[in-house]
């Protein structure tokens, strides 16, 4: 299996005023192509730091980070934007759309700022993101005029435009409520099943079951990293929702 | 990034924020449009003041006894004048370049005729003086070289005196007395009305200047002579063969001072517009000003909105946005703005200085090269207050950014 994300011995240290924080010591991790992973820990776990490294927004103080078999050491300011635009696809928890811009303008977005290849038909391959997570008819839509789920489904659609390799997501579903979540998680479960490697960062148990594999993190350092037992199908949880 | 691109991001950006983008314009729309007005009053009054001395006979050389120095003191014009009416019959004489001569005699007089009384100045002139000027007459006739030569007592009115004295009447073939001596007038000027400092050049009475020497003045000094050119091309050569002439009228030696001073009239319209130049230069000046503060609100509301977008800028960032992608659509942003602030103040200019020429007396000259200048002005001021909020905006860090509420 090819490897997507390789990390050795990543660290982060922050200096606050006199006193020096390790947010990060010694990190291993390895991610192949195709898996699931949550990556969990209580808040000040380091887990945030560790998103920010493996989203190319920051730079581990020591340590090194492979992405897509690329060393991200060397890289310059501009090829982090253009790592960050084309190997990763971000969902953030509070969506992160553009107001007054509509979805399809939104999902449009990373291909504007693609500078490797010549996109001649952005708006087919906007359309195209949509309509995997079942949003083509709201294309005309401002954030303001759709629901949280739905916002949410714009942003994971923006994600996928590019065709990244990893799509990494910050507690996708901190701001939705349990049902729209398992929506969420739905699509995400049908977007690994085509083959897209998909790590979701979150504190909450009951998201984390719908992944592979669970990673948790605690004082800036691995303490379990195994296959999730009793794993969720996100199909099942919405039929036996309807059910009730 | 292709420029085309960080355009079309630009004015999507724009358009989706109307108000902001209107209000960030306005201080750019009221700058140019105040400065192509300001510049167009000034320009306008340029362009009358040189049209009105031009009109006074544009091949004119007008000579004057020079400004003397006795004994260190400076005297004023004419204090040792010597120019006499042998001068205007030497260079008729002796001159191949010169079309007409005549001397002139200025007189202040009570003019008492008609129903009324009237205090006017008296120009004693020969009777080629109305083609110098290029003046015409309303009524009657203007008095020949006969008159001149039997310093007969005859007058030609301008509108104002004629009016003042006569009202509607007809004044032909009346009498008047200037200073207790009686003309009768034979003719009145056509009406020319003020010059452009605000002289009635109606206000004068026209008489034959041996008339005006021998009854009015007194003496044989004239105060000065005009000269008019056989053509707009020999004014140079007439200018030198006129000086020549004056110097052997004057029997003045070789390295002596002329005690008289020729000026033409481009020369003299030159001094004229220095000073509504001057007074351009400085309307210009002070609506500059306004565009500068037009371009320190660009430079606010852009800060402003740096801030207020520092979440946009985060989200653009961590999709992949470079530094130099933000800066330059902020930067573009700024320009768009300006130069369509520029674009829309021009054309309100044109507008304003059109109402202002139509409703006022006040005239206005809109040059193109004011237009083009200042639309090019707005543009560098869209780039100057626009770049540091630009560099600010992708200086920030896309952790940050993203956090910010």
């Amino acid at each position: 299996m090819k490897s997507v994300i390789q990390m050795k011995k990543i660290s982060k240290h922050f200096q606050m005023g006199s006193q020096e924080v390790k947010a990060l010591q010694e990190v291993d991790i390895h991610i192949a192509a195709g898996e699931f992973v949550a990556i969990m820990g209580p808040s000040g776990s380091g887990k945030s730091t560790l998103m920010n490294i493996l989203g190319c927004l920051d730079t581990p103080s020591g340590g090194e980070y492979f992405l897509d078999e690329v060393n991200t050491a060397f890289a310059d300011k501009n090829k982090y934007a253009s790592i960050r635009n084309e190997k990763i696809g971000f969902v953030f928890q509070g969506f992160n759309l553009l107001p007054r811009t509509t979805a399809l303008e939104n999902v449009q977005l990373p291909l504007l700022y693609n500078h490797q290849r010549e996109i001649t038909n952005p708006k087919q391959i906007a359309i195209k993101a949509l309509e995997e997570v079942g949003l083509a008819q709201r294309m005309n839509h401002i954030p303001s005029q759709l629901s949280g789920g739905q916002q949410q489904r714009v942003a994971i659609a923006r994600a996928l435009v590019n065709d990244p390799a990893i799509i990494l997501a910050d507690e996708p579903t901190g701001n939705l409520d349990s049902r729209t979540s398992v929506e969420v998680m739905n699509i995400f479960q049908k977007l690994n099943e085509k083959g897209k490697t998909i790590i979701v960062v979150t504190h909450e148990q009951d998201i984390a079951a719908y992944t592979k594999r669970s990673i948790v993190l605690k004082d800036g350092k691995i303490i379990f990293d195994k296959p999730v037992k009793n794993r969720l199908q996100a199909e099942d949880v919405l039929k036996s929702l309807e059910k009730k | 990034m292709k420029l085309k691109k960080i355009f079309k991001i630009s004015l999507q950006s724009i358009c989706k924020n109307k108000m902001r983008s209107g209000l960030t314009s306005l201080g750019i729309i009221i700058g140019v449009c105040s400065v192509i007005v300001m510049v167009a009053i000034g320009q306008g009054s340029q362009e009358k003041i040189e049209k009105q001395i031009n009109s006074l006979g544009t091949n004119l050389l007008m000579v004057f006894p020079a400004r003397t120095n006795r004994g260190g003191a400076n005297q004023a014009r004419g204090s040792f004048n010597k120019m006499k009416l042998t001068d205007c019959q030497a260079l008729l004489k002796y001159g191949s370049k010169f079309k007409y001569v005549s001397g002139e005699v200025r007189v202040n007089g009570q003019i008492i005729g008609g129903s009324g009384n009237w205090n006017s100045s008296i120009e004693g002139v020969s009777e080629q003086f109305l083609d110098i000027k290029e003046w015409e007459l309303a009524k009657g006739e203007f008095f020949t070289s006969k008159d001149i030569q039997y310093k007969k007592k005859v007058a030609v009115l301008g509108h104002t005196v004629a009016e003042e004295l006569f009202g509607d009447d007809s004044p032909l073939g009346e009498r008047i007395r200037i200073n207790n001596t009686p003309f009768t007038v034979i003719g009145v000027l056509a009406e020319k009305g003020e010059t452009g400092v605000g002289n009635d050049q109606d206000d004068i009475v026209i008489a034959p200047v041996t008339t005006v020497l021998s009854r009015l003045k007194g003496g044989n000094k004239i105060n000065m002579i005009f000269i008019s050119a056989i053509d707009k091309e020999s004014l140079d050569e007439a200018q030198i063969e006129a000086e020549q002439i004056m110097r052997i009228a004057h029997k003045l030696d070789d390295g002596e001072d002329s005690d008289f001073q020729i000026s033409t009239q481009s020369q003299i319209t030159e001094m004229a517009s220095q000073t509504s130049k001057t007074l351009t230069l400085l309307l210009g000046a002070i609506a500059g000003v306004s565009l500068m503060v037009g371009g320190i609100g660009i430079m606010n509301i852009m800060l402003v909105s740096v801030t207020e977008r520092t979440r946009e800028i985060g989200i653009r960032l961590s999709i992949g946005a470079r530094s130099s992608d933000v800066l330059f659509q902020f930067l573009a942003e700024s320009v768009t703005l300006s130069l369509f602030g520029g674009l829309v103040g021009i054309l309100l200019a044109m507008l304003i200085s059109g109402c202002i020429g139509w409703f006022t007396s006040l005239s206005t000259s809109i040059h193109p090269l004011v237009v083009l200048i200042s639309f090019a002005f707005s543009g560098t001021i869209g780039i100057f207050f626009g770049y540091y909020p630009a560099k600010k905006a992708a200086n920030l860090n896309p952790i940050d950014a993203l956090r910010y509420e």
